[in-house]
């Protein structure tokens, strides 16, 4: 019982501690009422100034322009909108609800732009000081929006106590950009030099800005145009370093869907035109299993991937047992029939499902990116999209390689008679192989449905990609396949700029059929007697 | 080794011949001398590189290093298969490989010696002295009666003899057979045997072969090849008594 | 005379006979039968007719390369295309200032896109024959820069068909964009007469509907004499030994380039004649799946004939135009299983049923009357259809 005196002690000087700020930040409502602007902006300050969470909320109403008070009663509350043009009412202090109210029984806070700016650095400022790293950034950056010199104080102070070493030298970066609006020709020429090293473009505007004020040429503007070269040559960089992550994220989306192709046409020799609606197949099973769960987007895609690989295997399987089979040795033949199935099944599509493109969600792990440097950022659906890619291509290697499956699909690939007579049932690995490469083209199309439209050309568009990869890379050669689908991936995305997208996409095309005539095996041939046939 | 110095009835000459598939050398220093009106046999296990050695005179494959030399002076390396046939090299796959779904006449006519372009082709006409040719040949391989059969639906042996004769009016100086014997009957076998000897008194001929028997009765010089060179020339006698060849093919 | 190639051609006579009467018999239904009469057919009809015959003459120009020569082409709408655009540019030109802003030298498409000039190869398409000259040789250029590349190097099969599905493919991308010049998207049309004759009027409808029929009668001619000389046998045997052919001494990437070359000719005559009947020409004709299509016309009709090409052409057009029309959603579903359905089952085609049909029972009586004789080892791959049969049968 002793024991719990000090504990309700501490509970209540906490409440009490808590009431006190509350009080703290409702005596400040009555100026935010008020007309005058310099009046409302030192309330804002005062509200920040308290370092209470629930400033933040009510400086971020304020700002979304939902802060109220009750004609009434007074109450300050932020509302959302309601059904029948009511609005529920919460309260400022506590986020209880306060009711419901008709808009005309509320006063809107008024805010301008100018008011905004303040409560953005205010809010900044607030940031500063939270225990969020990632918040502490962000607000450091924000306060580069509208240069405050009454906060400097406050940043060096920061500075000096600063743990985090990317906040640490984003601080640096904002005090610089301050001391360069600022401060003297000497602080200026200081800052100009530091502010070098920052990828941030509101540095960039700042200098163009500086540069346009200074008529002649002067110690100060050169020092600003070396820093801006310095800026700039970075920035060319990350850009060749960004078209190499486009490239490689567009590789392996070509990786992606040409790797099942490698196993159908590069292992089996089976040209099979309807590898497209296999990853169309694949797509919309996402789609059918994001309508079948609704609320569990973000786990869809982890059910999507085998499913869509049993789908789509199921789907190949079948191809193979009723028409494939019947065609081994006449690849042209092959290939008719099984542009013929592309077709049934891309109309099945249109009349069972919708001729219209399907939206598939996003799950939101997906979204956002992983900075590398202020303007330059890997986002990660490309990023999950290249290791998605590299994990694919590496568990069909080791399945190939290793397993037994593998090793009956080599044998029955190499001789089929020999298998036969040694038990394989070479009908079984056909099938099987088939399926294998029909369920990967179904996971290619779950991580496409994540990045393109979804609807009954999807495999039409990928395609003729798919098979120039599995041409150009060799043949046969897994590893060709890899390497080709990226190379070509990035040769692609470095072209685009100076070329534009579907110009391109010609040249690569092109250049691949020129490729072909000088080695009509691909890039990594097998070479011999055996392969000439 | 062979003396650099080509002598003037070679016809074909192989020296220090290398190629080699994805490591695997597939020919490693064949050296190789034919004379006029030669008749030759070359053995050899699975793998020896006899098929390969064809590739490489008949332009299939080209040699990673060596000289291959027809007549003396031509270099075989230089030139494609239909360059090589039309300088007057035929060769006789070991499948038969005559056009199945033309008829044995049209087979003929097409191996017929002549213009072969294809602007020549479009007007072409059969003259004569072409047409007696043409039966004389279908004749002689035993198939004058079957001039108008499709290609495709003769046995196996009579396609094996039906190449034979396009071969023939390609008018080669050099034939090279590859295991013509493969598949055939008994009685089939001796003809054929009979048939290249007649063939070999008026050129040169190389013929590829398994069979012991089909090599005896050809009756001519043989040479084994293994792992890609010549391990013994000689009689057939003399090479089956040779103590290495024993050891690598007889032996086994 | 009676040795002469067409003579000896018993089906072909039958088909250019049957080809004859019909365009003498719809021109009189279309011309001299009142318009009241059931029996009147109207000038959309004659045209969607010589539209047909148009698709015919490209079936033809397939079939020359692949049922003999073994090239299976999915890019040949390249070439129709390339005759449709060159065909195309010269009725632009002929538009004059009667387009919609009246510029007397620029299409429209150029005006709005602010060109100043023709570009240099706009130059010369003002003139009929030039025009006419580039229907024949810009399919030829393209088909002989591209078979002189891929055959020289030996580019065969599946790969040769997937290649010169790339090569339409690009192209289709290319003429999309405007800078190319082509007319973008929209690609040519608004066309208004053609050798001053009015492409509206029924008249000219008829003379181009003759003209598709007439210029099929002498592809057909034409393709028949190739395929029946000594060029024809060298076809038939590249397709069928390549190898041998070459150990025969004859220079296969040439034969193949020369009926390359012709066959997107004759795909370009096709194109040429099709414009101005269907009075459009844009890049979706370069689309892959046009030229895929049309090699099932092709196969469904029994490809190594070719009057099976024409008969495959006509037919499967005529069934897509009452599809689309009665049933749209069923026929891609029946365009499909028509694929799977020939290759699986006709591979000789329409025509070669038939004479699958006679050969069968023959070999049904020959097997009764000697049931000792065991089917042949070594049947090669293209007589793969004949072995499947043997099988069953043993």
């Amino acid at each position: 019982m002793n024991r719990l005196i000090p504990f309700i002690a501490l509970l209540m000087s906490l409440m009490l501690s808590a009431f006190s700020h509350a009080s703290a930040l409702e005596s400040q409502f009555e100026h935010l009422k008020s007309k005058k602007a310099s009046e409302k902006a030192a309330a804002i300050h005062a509200i920040a100034s308290t370092g209470e969470p629930q400033a933040e909320v009510i400086l971020n109403q304020m700002l979304e322009g939902k802060l109220y008070y009750v004609k009434r009663s007074g109450e300050f509350v932020y509302i959302e909108k309601g059904e029948d043009k009511k609005y529920t009412a919460y309260s400022a202090l506590s986020n209880d609800t306060v009711g419901t109210f008709k808009k005309r029984e509320l006063k809107k806070i008024r805010v301008n732009n100018r008011i905004r700016g303040q409560i953005r650095t205010a809010m900044a400022t607030l940031q500063l000081n939270s225990n969020d790293s990632d918040l502490r950034l962000k607000a450091v950056r924000n306060l580069r929006d509208a240069l405050d010199a009454n906060i400097l104080p406050t940043l060096k102070s920061n500075l000096e106590t600063e743990e985090n070493s990317k906040v640490a030298s984003a601080l640096e970066v904002t005090i610089a950009a301050i001391e360069f609006a600022y401060g003297d020709l000497d602080l200026q020429l200081k800052s100009a030099h530091v502010l070098a090293d920052s990828d941030d473009p509101k540095i960039l505007v700042l200098f163009r800005k500086a540069l346009e004020k200074t008529a002649k040429p002067s110690e100060l503007s050169s020092a600003i145009e070396k820093s801006i070269e310095a800026i700039e040559s970075r920035q060319k960089m990350y850009g060749i370093a960004e078209n190499l992550f486009f490239g490689l994220s567009a590789g392996s989306v070509l990786l992606l869907s040409a790797i099942g192709l490698a196993i159908t046409f590069g292992v089996m020799g089976v040209i099979n035109m309807a590898h497209g609606e296999m990853m169309m197949i694949g797509a919309y099973t996402t789609f059918g299993i994001q309508a079948l769960f609704p609320n569990f987007i973000d786990y869809s895609l982890f059910l999507a991937i085998p499913a869509a690989f049993l789908v789509s295997g199921a789907v190949g399987i079948l191809i193979e047992r009723t028409v494939i089979r019947h065609l081994y040795g006449r690849p042209l033949e092959t290939l008719l029939a099984t542009f013929g199935i592309s077709l049934i099944l891309q109309q099945a599509v249109r009349t069972f499902v919708s001729p219209q493109n399907q939206s598939v969600e996003n799950p939101s792990w997906m979204s956002g990116s992983l900075e590398i440097t202020e303007s330059f950022g890997l986002t990660f659906n490309r990023l999950y999209i290249i290791l998605f890619s590299l994990i694919v291509f590496f568990a069909l290697m080791a399945l190939l390689k290793k397993s037994l499956f593998g090793l009956q699909m080599r044998a029955v690939t190499q001789n089929r008679a020999m298998a036969n007579s040694m038990g394989i049932r070479s009908n079984w690995v056909d099938a099987l192989t088939f399926g294998l490469g029909s369920g990967v083209a179904g996971i290619a199309g779950v991580a496409l449905s994540q990045i393109s439209n979804v609807g009954p050309n999807l495999g039409q568009t990928h395609i003729i990609d798919s098979f120039m990869v599995v041409v150009f890379g060799g043949v046969g050669n897994l590893w060709g396949t890899l390497v080709a689908a990226m190379g070509l991936g990035i040769v692609n995305k470095l072209i685009e700029p100076w070329a534009g997208a579907v110009l391109a996409k010609i040249i690569v095309l092109v250049f691949i059929i020129l490729f072909i005539q000088r080695r009509p095996r691909g890039l990594f041939a097998l070479k011999g007697r055996a392969v000439e046939g | 080794m062979i003396d650099k110095h080509i002598p003037n009835d070679t016809i074909l000459y192989l020296n220090g011949v290398s190629v080699s598939f994805d490591g695997f050398k597939a020919i490693n220093g064949l050296s190789l001398i034919l004379k006029e009106g030669d008749l030759r046999a070359v053995i050899g296990p699975n793998g020896a590189g006899k098929s390969t050695m064809m590739d490489i005179i008949t332009g299939k494959t080209r040699p990673d290093e060596g000289d291959v030399y027809f007549k003396g002076t031509i270099d075989l390396t230089q030139h494609d298969e239909a360059d090589i046939a039309n300088l007057g090299i035929g060769r006789k796959f070991q499948k038969p490989s005559v056009i199945e779904t033309l008829s044995v006449w049209e087979n003929l006519e097409l191996a017929l010696a002549g213009n072969r372009s294809p602007w020549q082709s479009l007007v072409f006409k059969l003259n004569g002295t072409d047409r007696k040719r043409l039966e004389d040949m279908a004749n002689y391989i035993n198939l004058g009666d079957q001039q108008e059969t499709i290609a495709g639906d003769i046995s196996h042996g009579q396609k094996q003899w039906l190449e034979i004769g396009m071969l023939l009016l390609q008018e080669p100086e050099v034939l090279l057979v590859d295991e013509p014997a493969a598949g055939m009957t008994d009685e089939e076998t001796f003809k054929t045997a009979d048939l290249l000897r007649d063939v070999a008194k008026s050129r040169s001929v190389i013929v590829v072969e398994h069979d012991m028997e089909f090599v005896k009765a050809l009756d001519c010089p043989v040479t084994v090849l293994h792992e890609g060179s010549v391990l013994s020339e000689g009689t057939l006698d003399a090479v089956q008594s040779d103590e290495q060849v024993i050891e690598v093919y007889l032996g086994r | 005379m009676k040795d002469s190639f067409l003579m000896k051609d018993k089906a072909g006579l039958r088909m250019l006979s049957i080809l004859g009467a019909a365009l003498v018999i719809i021109t009189f239904l279309n011309q001299a039968v009142p318009v009241d009469n059931p029996l009147h057919i109207t000038t959309y009809t004659v045209t969607l007719f010589g539209k047909y015959l148009c698709y015919a003459l490209l079936a033809l120009a397939v079939d020359l390369i692949w049922g003999y020569c073994g090239i299976l082409s999915l890019g040949h709408g390249a070439f129709f295309a390339l005759g449709g655009y060159a065909m195309g540019m010269y009725l632009m030109r002929q538009i004059g200032d009667r387009g919609v802003y009246g510029n007397p030298e620029l299409p429209d498409f150029m005006v709005f896109l602010d060109w100043q000039e023709l570009p240099w190869y706009w130059q010369g398409f003002d003139s009929f024959g030039f025009a006419m000259i580039m229907v024949l040789v810009a399919p030829a250029i393209l088909a002989f820069v591209f078979g002189w590349l891929a055959f020289r190097s030996r580019v065969t099969g599946v790969y040769l068909s997937i290649i010169t599905q790339a090569l339409t493919y690009a192209l289709m991308l290319a003429f999309f964009q405007n800078d190319m010049g082509f007319g973008g998207n929209n690609g040519l049309t608004d066309f208004k007469d053609i050798l001053g004759f009015d492409l509206q009027s029924d008249d000219t409808r008829i003379g181009l509907f003759l003209a598709s029929g007439i210029a099929l009668a002498l592809g057909y001619i034409l393709c028949r004499w190739i395929v029946s000389s000594r060029l024809g046998r060298v076809l038939v045997a590249v397709r069928d030994s390549e190898s041998r052919t070459r150990f025969l001494g004859y220079r296969v990437e040439h034969y193949k380039l020369v009926v390359f070359v012709l066959s997107a000719m004759l795909a370009g005559v096709a194109g040429a004649l099709y414009v101005p009947q269907v009075g459009i020409i844009n890049p979706g004709e370069f689309a892959p799946i046009n030229s895929i299509e049309l090699v099932i016309w092709v196969a469904m009709g029994g490809r190594g004939t070719l009057y099976g090409a024409i008969l495959g052409a006509i037919l499967v057009n005529y069934a897509k135009t009452w599809f689309t029309g009665v049933l749209p959603d069923a026929w891609l579903f029946l365009l499909g299983a028509l694929f799977v359905v020939t290759t699986l089952y006709l591979p000789k085609g329409i025509a070669g049923l038939y004479s699958q049909i006679r050969e069968r029972q023959a070999e049904k009586k020959a097997t009764s009357a000697s049931s000792n004789t065991e089917p042949n080892e070594s049947i090669p791959a293209s007589q793969d259809a004949q072995k499947s049969k043997l099988v069953e049968e043993v």
